[in-house]
């Protein structure tokens, strides 16, 4: 099975290691994983930004590069949503291209989609102890219905136990731009997510999204909680963590 | 209502240093949509939205089919329909009734297209008082004529304290702090009122096409007084409210209170069809329908007709983490949230309401409690695209974009920025891992850190680990 890996932008220049998680986590489960060289970024800045034609171009770069896997996995909940809930709107007006995003949809997965119901995995390298809460980012969870995946994996792992924090479904304010744009506003936002963190009692918080990840972790870093922890999934299954 | 969407900013950044009101807004959550997901459990919600989203599309696509039907059923019994193509017209053809009939005093219930025509003060300014009726509006009438932050629950910006200071003011009386005890006061403040008006206006959630009728969902009974204690009885509302059949707003009514307030059904729900008949012993002398446009007919056809299906339930805002923060007043127009930040830029003009399609952080919560399935996250997108077909954003924010753009598509050109971000970033925040000041990034670090990076890319890094050593 060749699986190409979208590292994603954020991955390849905030968190490298958590590329080389997800690298792990899928040859370990006997993928042969292929990173195209020459990927860059999904299209999602231009696209929330109302930069449609960028976007668009940045569609078409991934779908050339991507179309030729037998699947695709993304270790990002956003990322993963541009592709599969909104390339079809920047290709609506050509069929050509419709056609070929059509034939590789359905072979695009999140990570922790991909080694569940895919993969089917039933072990998972990492070794990790002790208590997280998991946080669910916007779009994975209501794009690609991400959210027992996640929580499977992390049970499969005997040293895990997950307390559910209040409102782990609620966004942490992130959204792209709209942190920098309305860093109030966001901010307001991030403090709500971080003080469930701290509520559920959990010393880290387990997500799937670069975006949230920073979010969360300046937030806490600001207010001086030096001790929570904020990993990506990835981290946590491939005993990176 | 004036539009004052501009000063979002300005005023967002007021209501989140506003400690009561940040308290105040919690009862979004702890109310509103705890109540809603329990209210949606008794139904088959999923199938529901479904059936109300493809009875809602049917009326839309042949709206003036529905609506020539409704003038006919309605006329035939005995009811004016009057339809206004802006909100000045429909004001304007609301005061003549008035004039006509020699109005003195008008009693409201709820009406957010009202507020859309400024009713209350095109009234005043011909000397006829409007007296708002829902304890919410009368609340916020007296409080100088303050206008609502949500659009069923109008008041929930305010505590009980804030109510209870209000009415010892301007009633005149002791301070009470009771609710009922304040509710039968305000009651007894309302009903010389009530008997003393010549007309009655109401919205109307609905309008059913084959009989003819309005449908007005209340939950504290004035509309009832409202409309069948004046002589006269004006319902305003929207052209597109227009439902074909009963069955129609039977789906409709399975939804709309569930999704508001999480009511199985609303305390009262009337359906008023035409004028007092021989040996009837209620409803109005008079019955007229003002069917205002007012920028609606304008979406039918375009990227935003999705829209038009919406049945002003709440539940966007309610569930929105933006609106949670700031409050309805911020978004300077009758109609906040998610679905006022889509309908305000269509009805007063995308050059005057720049930052609403833009402050949402598009998580989806809308669209998913949406009882009528409304994209509202696509719709606001579809917004900041037209910003930018029109030139409306900021050249820097163009600029930084179109940038970013020209090195993604090209891979050398993008490894090796990416490369030399992440080295600066890594030497910015080297003795502590994080960035506390950032330049362009004030948004950010004003209030967060910037986790800084390990200094090398993946795609370096990748490169390293698997070339021969």
């Amino acid at each position: 099975m060749r699986v190409g890996l979208f590292v994603t932008c954020l991955i390849d220049m905030m968190r490298p290691e958590i590329g080389f998680s997800t690298l792990k986590l899928l040859e370990t489960a006997g993928c042969e994983v292929v990173i195209p060289d020459s990927q860059t970024c999904c299209g999602q800045p231009g696209y929330n930004s109302g930069e449609r034609a960028i976007a668009r171009d940045l569609a078409q770069k991934f779908l050339d590069e991507f179309e030729s896997f037998d699947y695709v996995v993304v270790p990002s909940g956003s990322c993963g949503g541009m592709v599969k809930a909104h390339y079809g709107d920047l290709f609506a007006d050509d069929p050509e291209l419709m056609g070929r995003f059509e034939r590789l949809r359905p072979r695009v997965f999140e990570l922790t989609d991909f080694l569940v119901n895919v993969l089917h995995v039933e072990a998972v390298p990492g070794d990790y102890n002790g208590e997280v809460t998991y946080h669910d980012s916007c779009s994975g969870l209501r794009e690609l219905g991400v959210k027992a995946q996640p929580r499977a994996l992390l049970g499969k792992m005997p040293g895990v136990t997950i307390t559910e924090m209040k409102d782990c479904q609620a966004c942490c304010g992130f959204g792209g731009t709209f942190a920098l744009k309305y860093g109030n506003i966001s901010t307001a936002i991030v403090d709500e997510k971080c003080a469930n963190i701290a509520a559920s009692g959990a010393p880290a918080v387990v997500l799937g999204d670069l975006g949230c990840m920073l979010n969360i972790e300046g937030r806490l870093r600001r207010t001086g909680d030096t001790k929570t922890r904020v990993l990506h999934i990835a981290q946590v299954l491939a005993g990176d963590a | 209502m004036q539009v004052q969407s501009m000063q979002f900013k300005a005023r967002a950044g007021q209501k989140l240093a506003d400690q009561r009101l940040q308290a105040n807004l919690k009862k979004l959550s702890t109310k509103f949509v705890t109540a809603r997901a329990a209210a949606i459990e008794e139904i088959d919600f999923e199938a529901t939205r479904e059936a109300l989203k493809e009875r809602r599309n049917r009326g839309l696509e042949t709206l003036d089919v529905w609506l020539e039907i409704f003038e006919r059923e309605a006329t035939r019994r005995g009811a004016t329909v009057l339809f206004a193509e802006s909100t000045q017209d429909a004001a304007r053809l609301i005061a003549e009734i008035a004039r006509k009939h020699d109005v003195k005093k008008v009693i409201k219930s709820k009406s957010m297209v009202t507020e859309e025509l400024q009713l209350n003060k095109v009234l005043a300014d011909m000397g006829v008082q409007s007296v708002e009726t829902d304890l919410g509006e009368y609340i916020l009438q007296i409080n100088d004529n303050e206008p609502p932050s949500h659009i069923i629950a109008p008041v929930v910006h305010k505590d009980k304290d804030e109510v209870a200071d209000l009415f010892a003011r301007v009633h005149h009386k002791p301070r009470l702090t009771d609710i009922p005890a304040m509710t039968r006061e305000a009651r007894e403040m309302l009903r010389p009122q009530f008997l003393s008006a010549d007309m009655g206006v109401t919205g109307g959630n609905f309008l059913v096409a084959e009989t003819g009728s309005v449908a007005v969902v209340t939950n504290e009974g004035n509309e009832g007084m409202c409309t069948i204690m004046p002589r006269v009885h004006v319902a305003v509302t929207g052209i597109e409210k227009v439902l074909p059949t009963l069955e129609d707003l039977a789906t409709a009514m399975r939804l709309l209170p569930r999704s508001a307030t999480g009511q199985g059904t609303s305390n009262y729900f009337s359906l008023l069809t035409g004028t007092r008949a021989e040996g009837e012993v209620d409803g109005p002398d008079h019955m007229y329908f003002v069917l205002v446009d007012g920028g609606r007919s304008g979406l039918i056809g375009g990227a935003f007709q999705e829209m038009l299906r919406c049945i002003r339930c709440g539940a966007c805002m309610n569930h929105c983490p933006v609106y949670q923060k700031i409050g309805g007043h911020a978004y300077g127009w009758v109609y906040p949230g998610p679905m006022g930040s889509v309908l305000t830029p269509s009805y007063v003009g995308l050059e005057k309401t720049l930052d609403l399609p833009q402050a949402a952080t598009l998580c989806g919560e809308c669209n998913r409690v949406c009882p009528v399935g409304i994209p509202i996250s696509d719709l606001l997108r579809k917004l900041r695209e037209r910003q930018v077909d029109r030139g409306l954003r900021p050249w820097q924010e163009r600029a930084a974009l179109a940038a970013w753009a020209f090195a993604a598509r090209r891979p050398r050109l993008y490894a090796a920025l990416s490369g030399l971000g992440s080295w600066a970033l890594r030497r910015m925040g080297r003795d502590r891992g994080s960035i506390s000041k950032l330049p362009f990034a004030g948004g950010w670090t004003d209030t967060r850190e910037m986790p800084a990076p390990s200094g090398k890319t993946f795609r370096a890094m990748y490169r390293e680990r698997r070339a021969p050593r």
